[in-house]
Parts: structure tokens; sequence; C-alpha cells
């Protein structure tokens, strides 16, 4: 039997030594050690997780728990000539992964910020190119004609799409009603402007107010159309409240929000994405699989819900209505 | 330094508890794309941070969790890919059209691959066998990638370029501090190849 051997530079401690080690106040204490050693390990991952996160995430609505419970998912009425059957998107997808830039560039930015968009008293006016200018309220302008419902494919230009029930009547009905002039050969819509109501309009991400436009023969297709609702409620600020724009064989961005002003033109009107990057996005915005965006490729989309892509169809599915407006154009030239 | 590796890994852990509860909203993989390419290019940006702070204020720890942010930056682009490649359904064909015809596509797959010698010769072994100014000049690579990266992150927005900018003047400033402190460098933080060549 031999004594252990202790070490001469590590002699074992005396009780003494070790009472006085792990006394409560002795910054050599290995319990208190451990404990400095775990403080700052929590304190180093979390500082640096939560700066990750807060850098990083912007968690958008909850959506599972709103697949389930829309009434409007699946329509009680018979579809009408220009609906698809397609599954409608839930509204609560619909209403919280929005574009207007107006109220912010993130996609849940518009449903954060749509209160303070006031929907009434809201006046249209009417002028250009038109027998009739004139400026009228929006409840009066809705009552001129029969509310209907359509149920359209919207495809956006950064390649998702969804299926939106809209409730609103044709821009047709609209446009011969104002009787236009034989000068008038395009439409010219011009969004509110008002940094008060829309609080992106402080920043100038673009050249404020929003203006959109059609060629008179595309704004007269029955399938050109104003929404005044949403799955059959009024049309949440996020949507573009109180009047907006569908034309569903092209990309959203054409189908202008918070509509304040209707003119009828000679001239081609000056559109804002045209303005803003015009080797990007044209005047015509036709959805067209086979033109790619400068910077990515329009051959696919993905319906918002579903997790795979599906291939991105020519004039977004409306090409047996819609192709005729464009015979003889090259529709690379004028994308 | 394991907390660094803990809390770079955080993000990764809220991301996937966010995917199972719907908490990504209506465009789930388009979310999980741009957060985890942001995390990479923060983490990158960290990880250029270390060199110039350790320079600055002569604290060491910098250099000790570089390599860890190096290599979770590498991990989340590498996610980035991934969930890229999904969104498109594995299909090669396409990936390899979007590479070759977009720039957009070409330049972030580039940063991306430029990551990944910098990835494996990560360990103290590679950096023996390589030597270490031949491993330094290898890892200069980081600097392309990054701008790479930012002109990626750049092309890929819209029409709202700040935050894009923000990167690449962080980026600006990150190499500046660089150029800045370049003399002293010798004089107060002796690298190993300056050892190496003054030794006989």
């Amino acid at each position: 039997m031999t004594e252990p051997q202790t070490p001469p530079d590590h002699p074992m401690p005396t009780e003494e030594q070790e009472r006085r080690l792990l006394a409560p106040g002795n910054p050599l204490n290995p319990r208190r050690e451990f404990l400095r050693s775990a403080a700052l390990f929590t304190v180093t991952a979390g500082a640096l997780g939560g700066g990750l996160e807060l850098l990083t995430r912007r968690p958008g609505a909850g959506s599972a728990e709103a697949q389930a419970a829309d009434p409007f998912a699946r329509p009680a009425r018979p579809l009408g000539p220009y609906d698809t059957a397609e599954a409608v998107t839930p509204y609560r997808q619909a209403t919280t992964y929005n574009n207007f830039y107006e109220l912010g560039t993130d996609k849940a930015d518009p449903a954060r910020l749509a209160g303070s968009l006031k929907p009434r008293p809201w006046t249209v006016r009417i002028d250009g190119e038109v027998r009739k200018p004139q400026t009228v309220d929006i409840d009066t302008l809705q009552s001129w004609f029969p509310l209907e419902d359509r149920i359209y494919r919207m495809r956006c230009v950064e390649g998702w799409s969804m299926v939106m029930p809209w409730l609103g009547f044709p821009l047709a009905a609209l446009i011969r009603r104002l009787e236009p002039t034989s000068k008038a050969k395009y439409v010219q819509f011009t969004a509110l402007l008002d940094p008060k109501q829309l609080p992106g309009q402080r920043q100038p991400v673009l050249d404020w107010p929003y203006v959109e436009g059609l060629r008179l023969d595309e704004a007269l297709h029955p399938l050109a159309f104003m929404a005044v609702g949403l799955h059959g409620r009024v049309l949440p600020g996020q949507n573009g409240a109180p009047l907006r724009l569908a034309v569903p064989w092209k990309y959203g961005f054409k189908s202008i929000k918070s509509i304040v002003r209707i003119t009828l033109t000679e001239k081609q009107p000056q559109t804002t994405w045209a303005l803003a990057a015009p080797r990007e996005y044209g005047f015509y915005a036709n959805v067209n699989p086979a033109v790619p965006h400068p910077r990515w490729s329009q051959a696919t989309e993905r319906r918002i819900g579903e997790l795979g892509r599906r291939k991105t169809l020519l004039f977004n599915g409306y090409a047996d209505q819609v192709a005729g407006l464009y015979k003889g154009m090259d529709l690379r030239r004028f994308f | 330094m394991p907390a660094v590796v803990t809390g770079g890994l955080l993000p990764a852990a809220v991301l996937v508890l966010d995917a199972l509860s719907g908490a990504l909203g209506a465009n789930p993989i388009q979310r999980a794309t741009q957060q985890t390419g942001l995390l990479s290019l923060v983490l990158l940006l960290l990880s250029l941070a270390c060199t110039p702070l350790r320079r600055w204020t002569g604290w060491t720890w910098p250099a000790r969790v570089r390599k860890s942010l190096g290599l979770l930056a590498f991990g989340y682009a590498a996610l980035h890919f991934l969930i890229y490649l999904f969104d498109h359904g594995f299909a090669p064909a396409q990936m390899a059209e979007d590479v070759l015809e977009r720039p957009f596509i070409t330049v972030g797959f580039t940063a991306l691959l430029l990551l990944v010698p910098l990835a494996l010769t990560s360990t103290p072994r590679a950096v023996r066998r390589l030597g270490f100014a031949r491993w330094t000049q290898l890892h200069r690579l980081v600097y392309v990638s990054v701008w790479l990266a930012t002109l990626h992150y750049y092309w890929g927005v819209k029409k709202d370029h700040t935050p894009p900018l923000i990167a690449a003047g962080v980026l600006a400033l990150l190499f500046l501090a660089r150029w800045w402190r370049r003399p002293q460098r010798h004089a107060a933080w002796p690298l190993p190849t300056d050892r190496g060549s003054a030794s006989p």
C-alpha cells in the first residue's frame, strides 16, 4: 500500500482552505465560477440569437386555423362565365399577405397599418375625354350598378398567386355611363395621395400618387372589373378600399387600389411601375410565362396555401377571352 | 464558443417552430428563403467584423468566435439554397437555366460556391496542411462572396432597396476599418505569417 502522492505544485487543499474557497464571497469558488460561465453563456447565446431574430424574423399572421373556418371557401352560388372553379384563397391569407406600398413594403404591413385608411367619406373624380365629367360619392357610384361576384385568379409579378372572390361591377359599365368622347383611347386611374391615411407615402419608394392605366378596349373587356368587396364583405383597407381595379389577365400591380380619380385620355398614361423601372415593368404587364422578368423567371408560380409551384398560364389562364386584344403585337416588346 | 453557436442556431429553431405553427404567414417558403438568406448575410458581416474589432479594441474573443460565425453563415446559406431547390421541385434543368440566365441567381449561387472551400478548410488540420499563408489567401474569397451576396440581396428586392443598401454600407465600413489599421497590424498584432518569415 502506498500513500497517494500529492503533486508538489498542486497540494491538496486543507479543510480550512477549502472552507474559505467555497465561502459565498470568494470569486474563485468553483460553484460561483460555474454560475458565472452559465450566465455568460446564456447572455451571449441570448443576445446573439435575439439580435439575429430581431434583424431577420417577420412573423406573418397565423394561417393554419383560418383555412378551415372560411365560409366563402366553397361558393354556394353557381359559377358564372368568368369564374374559376379553383379553390378560393382563404380570407385570412388574402387580407394579410398584400402588396400595397402606400401602406409599407412588407407583405404584412398593409394589414397592420390599414386602420389609418378611411374609406368613407370618399369621392371619385371622373374627368378627361368624357361627356359627363363629375365628382361622385363612392356610395352613389356603387348604386349605379348591380353588384356581382367574380372569382378571379390573381397573379403577382413576384411569382405568387391567389384566387380572389371579388364583389363589384364591370369597368365597362362605368365607362359607358361616363360617355367617352371619340378622342378617348386610354383610361388612367389614380390612387389616393395622403400620407396621413397612407403612411407608406412618407417614403419615396415610388412616385406617389400611384397611377395605372389600361387601353380603352382592355378597359371595356368584360373581365375588367371594379371591386368594392371581397369574400362577400366590404373591401378591407389593405386590399384597396373602397374601390379598386381587378384585371385578372395582368400582373397584380396593374390592379390599382384605393382609386380617387378616373381620367379618360388620348395618350397612353405614364404608369407608376413603368416609370420606376421601365426595363422590368411595362405598360401592358400581361401575365406571360414565356417573357421572364429581367431578374427572375415567370414560368412558374406558387398559389398561396400550396407548397409546390404550378406552371404559369398565358394571360393567367384567360387567353381564350383576351388574346384577341393583342393580335399582331410582339408580346416581348410590349411586355 | 459554444454560446455563439447556440445563439446562432436559435433562429433556425425559431424558424422550424414558426413553420410548424403557421407563423410564417401566407407564403411560408418565401419567408423561410428570405429569413435564411438574411441570416447568412448578417452572420457573414459579423464574422467579417471580428478582425477589425480585435485590432481596434485589443480584445481576443472576436478572433475566437470568428470561425463559428463563418460556419454558421455557411450553414444558413446552404439552408437558403436547399429551400430554393425544394421550392423549384429539385429540377436540375430549371436550376441550371436559372443559374445561367438570371444574374440574380448566378450571383447568389456563386457566393455560396465560394464559401464551400472555406467551410471545408475550417479545421486546424486544413490550416496546417495548406500552410497558413495559403490558407489566409484562400479565405480571402469571403470578401468576394460577401459582396456577391449583398448584390444578390439587392437584386432580389423589387423596390425598397434600403435594407440591402444598409448591408452594403456596413460592408464598406468593415473594409474601411481593415484598411485604416493596416500599418499597425505588424507592430501590435504579429500574425503567424510574419513570425513564420522571421524565423530561421
